[in-house]
């Protein structure tokens, strides 16, 4: 398989890298000068794209690559992809569903915590050398907190569970209702959002939940309400976040992603009610090298006329 | 006027002498001012506050707390059996925490004075906070926090990785409330639990070890829920974080004293165990410095109590003893005293 040619779209995992190089002949994208003259060099070689959040495989890129048969994403959204192009083209589209649930409930809880209790506030207020005894302010209780999921797939259900271990009313807004699920429903973002205290978002970015959160949701939520987004930052209307959190109405917010990594809205750091993360819902060693050999399980599968492991078209 | 009217013409003080009972209230002027709803108090009680006085507090005492039948500890603010021997007719001691180890309990029981503690109004706060810390640690969110604050998620790329909670052997040592609130939290993120506590807990489905070093022998992280006590001083030393190990993680919502500081930051300057998140340190507000530098510590301000909703739980709940007691009816929280 040394001669297959797999072209890399980002950096994203040196394990990946080192493990695809020992199979296949990998183009590390980011470190070509020219792109257009490279894909018109290698076209005929490039047989497969790994992606990942921030880099997969638009219109362009595929119609440049004649010989592309399948596109492996090292994530499980795929708002990177054309999957419409993908799908005309008898391309076949692979993600890293389940190994990371796990990871991205447990942060999404972390970031409730931290946005709630002022976890990371204080913790530099701490290391500032400025606390005298008995000094630091009273947060927000956890427990109990009505917490709203936006998206109840694999990872919403596992936001869940979890916030049920510390006795939080769930309820959820979907495309449809789940009627075999025990918690309630909501026929709107909005409705949700007027009936929570935290609101997450654990959806797929496509058409449709572009800017699901938005300056009405926000206002439903209003300001006691935190939003915690642990899906694309495109799922929330950031200017208008922003403004929320400025103007206080809206009570806080714990942000693993934002619309246009890796810059984070300036006005956010000014604020204390406010966690922000570099997108780290699935950053564990362990996980991550899961979602590494997924990628590979996927494209090893295909290129041996296997059965894939995780296709999504 | 009859001695049953309402006195209206007679100045606040003497109103107050003539329908609230007395209340004594000592707190140190350190203690956090949320523990004390000065006013909430004062519309059921009359309060005796030496703060309020000029002189001294003992003198304050000898003069005016003869006939105290009740005290209001506020937070740690130590009474010593020196101090009850100021107070001759003290029945109660109404504490605003869960822990007592600030009053003589011993005397206490000597002179038949009751104690009320914070029952459980904080204990998910503090579970909920032990697990924030974990998953802190864990998944680097204040350091990934920091990382980005100081832009170089932009300028650097991605932050490092941190590691996966679930699988992770988490073994509680207490398990009392606080712990058991702790371990069905973690439960729910794939944790297994066990602990170690004075004795077994048959009624209790985690495994059971009878020392803290068994304990850490068989865990990934190790959280401090127990109070402290002559026993447990130091419960956390050079041995105990050899036998948790390199990937251990240690997590203390309990006391300070619970931990041999000074080891734990041998301990983590050399790489001996994986991280720490500490709420609680052996002299506080004052701590080791080379813990600021550690990206793998996550430190908090002896805040796991200190919510909105917990101190309106525990107003309701002091004033909620004091009635009772004052209406000779059953305290709402009373304390074992051994």
């Amino acid at each position: 398989m040394e001669s297959i040619g797999v072209l890399m779209a980002c950096p994203m995992n040196s394990y990946l890298e080192h493990e695809l190089e020992k199979r296949f002949n990998l183009f590390r994208f980011w470190t070509v000068p020219e792109k257009s003259a490279f894909l018109a060099t290698n076209k005929n070689s490039i047989r497969a794209v790994v992606g990942n959040s921030s880099a997969g495989a638009d219109a362009e890129l595929i119609e440049a690559l004649p010989k592309l048969e399948i596109v492996a994403s090292f994530s499980v959204g795929l708002d990177k992809i054309d999957l419409a192009k993908c799908k005309e083209k008898g391309i076949r589209v692979t993600n890293t569903p389940d190994v990371l649930t796990d990871d991205v409930a447990d942060l999404a809880i972390g970031l409730m915590l931290a946005v709630l209790r002022k976890l990371c506030e204080s913790d530099r207020y701490v290391r500032s050398g400025k606390w005298k005894k008995g000094d630091y302010k009273l947060t927000t209780k956890f427990t109990g907190k009505r917490v709203g999921i936006i998206g109840l797939g694999r990872i919403g259900m596992a936001v869940a569970k979890r916030a049920e271990a510390f006795s939080c009313p769930i309820s959820y807004y979907s495309r449809t209702e789940k009627p075999e699920i025990k918690y309630k429903y909501y026929p709107s973002v909005v409705e949700l959002a007027a009936n929570c205290d935290i609101l997450v978002v654990a959806c797929l970015l496509t058409e449709e939940t572009l800017h699901i959160v938005n300056r009405e949701v926000i206002d439903a939520l209003g300001p006691k309400g935190v939003v915690i987004n642990v899906g694309r930052g495109p799922h929330v209307d950031e200017p208008e976040l922003v403004s929320a959190l400025v103007e206080r109405r809206l009570g806080g917010a714990g942000l693993d992603v934002f619309e246009h990594e890796p810059e984070v809205p300036e006005e956010l750091f000014g604020l204390d009610n406010v966690v922000l993360l570099p997108h780290v819902g699935s950053a564990t060693v362990e996980t991550r090298q899961a979602m590494a050999d997924l990628v590979i399980g996927n494209l090893e599968a295909h290129f041996l006329n296997k059965p894939l492991l995780t296709p999504v078209v | 006027m009859g001695y049953h009217q309402k006195p209206q013409n007679l100045s606040k003080n003497l109103q107050q002498d003539l329908l609230l009972p007395s209340v004594l209230v000592l707190r140190s002027p350190s203690v956090p001012s949320f523990f004390f709803s000065k006013s909430h108090l004062q519309a059921h009680f009359h309060l005796l506050d030496p703060l309020d006085s000029p002189e001294p507090t003992h003198s304050f005492l000898s003069r005016h707390a003869a006939s105290v039948l009740a005290l209001l500890c506020v937070a740690s603010t130590r009474v010593s059996s020196e101090t009850l021997s100021l107070l001759p007719s003290l029945k109660l001691v109404v504490a605003t925490s869960a822990g007592l180890d600030h009053i003589d309990l011993g005397e206490c029981r000597r002179r038949g004075i009751a104690v009320t503690s914070a029952g459980q109004v904080f204990t998910e706060d503090v579970a909920d906070f032990a697990v924030g810390l974990l998953v802190d640690v864990l998944r680097r969110v204040s350091a990934s926090e920091g990382y980005v604050r100081a832009r170089l998620w932009a300028e650097k790329g991605p932050s490092p990785l941190g590691a996966k909670l679930g699988g992770n052997r988490v073994g509680i040592v207490g398990l009392g409330r606080i712990g058991s609130e702790v371990a069905k939290r973690l439960i729910a993120f794939g944790c297994s639990i066990a602990y170690c506590s004075r004795k077994e807990k048959p009624s209790v489905p985690y495994p059971y070890y009878p020392t803290v070093s068994e304990l850490a022998t068989n865990s990934d992280a190790l959280i401090l829920c127990c109070s402290l006590t002559k026993e447990t001083h130091h419960i956390i030393n050079k041995g105990v974080m050899e036998a948790l190990g390199k990937e251990g993680v240690i997590i203390n919502i309990g006391r300070g004293a619970l931990i041999d500081e000074k080891e734990l930051v041998k301990f983590l300057e050399q790489g001996q165990i994986r991280g720490a998140g500490l709420d609680v340190y052996e002299n506080e507000p004052h701590m080791s410095q080379e813990l600021f530098a550690m990206e793998n510590v996550v430190l908090a301000p002896h805040a796991a109590v200190y919510t909105l909703e917990s101190f309106a739980a525990l107003q309701e709940l002091v004033v909620g003893n004091l009635k009772a007691f004052f209406s000779n009816k059953p305290l709402l929280t009373p304390a074992q005293l051994e």
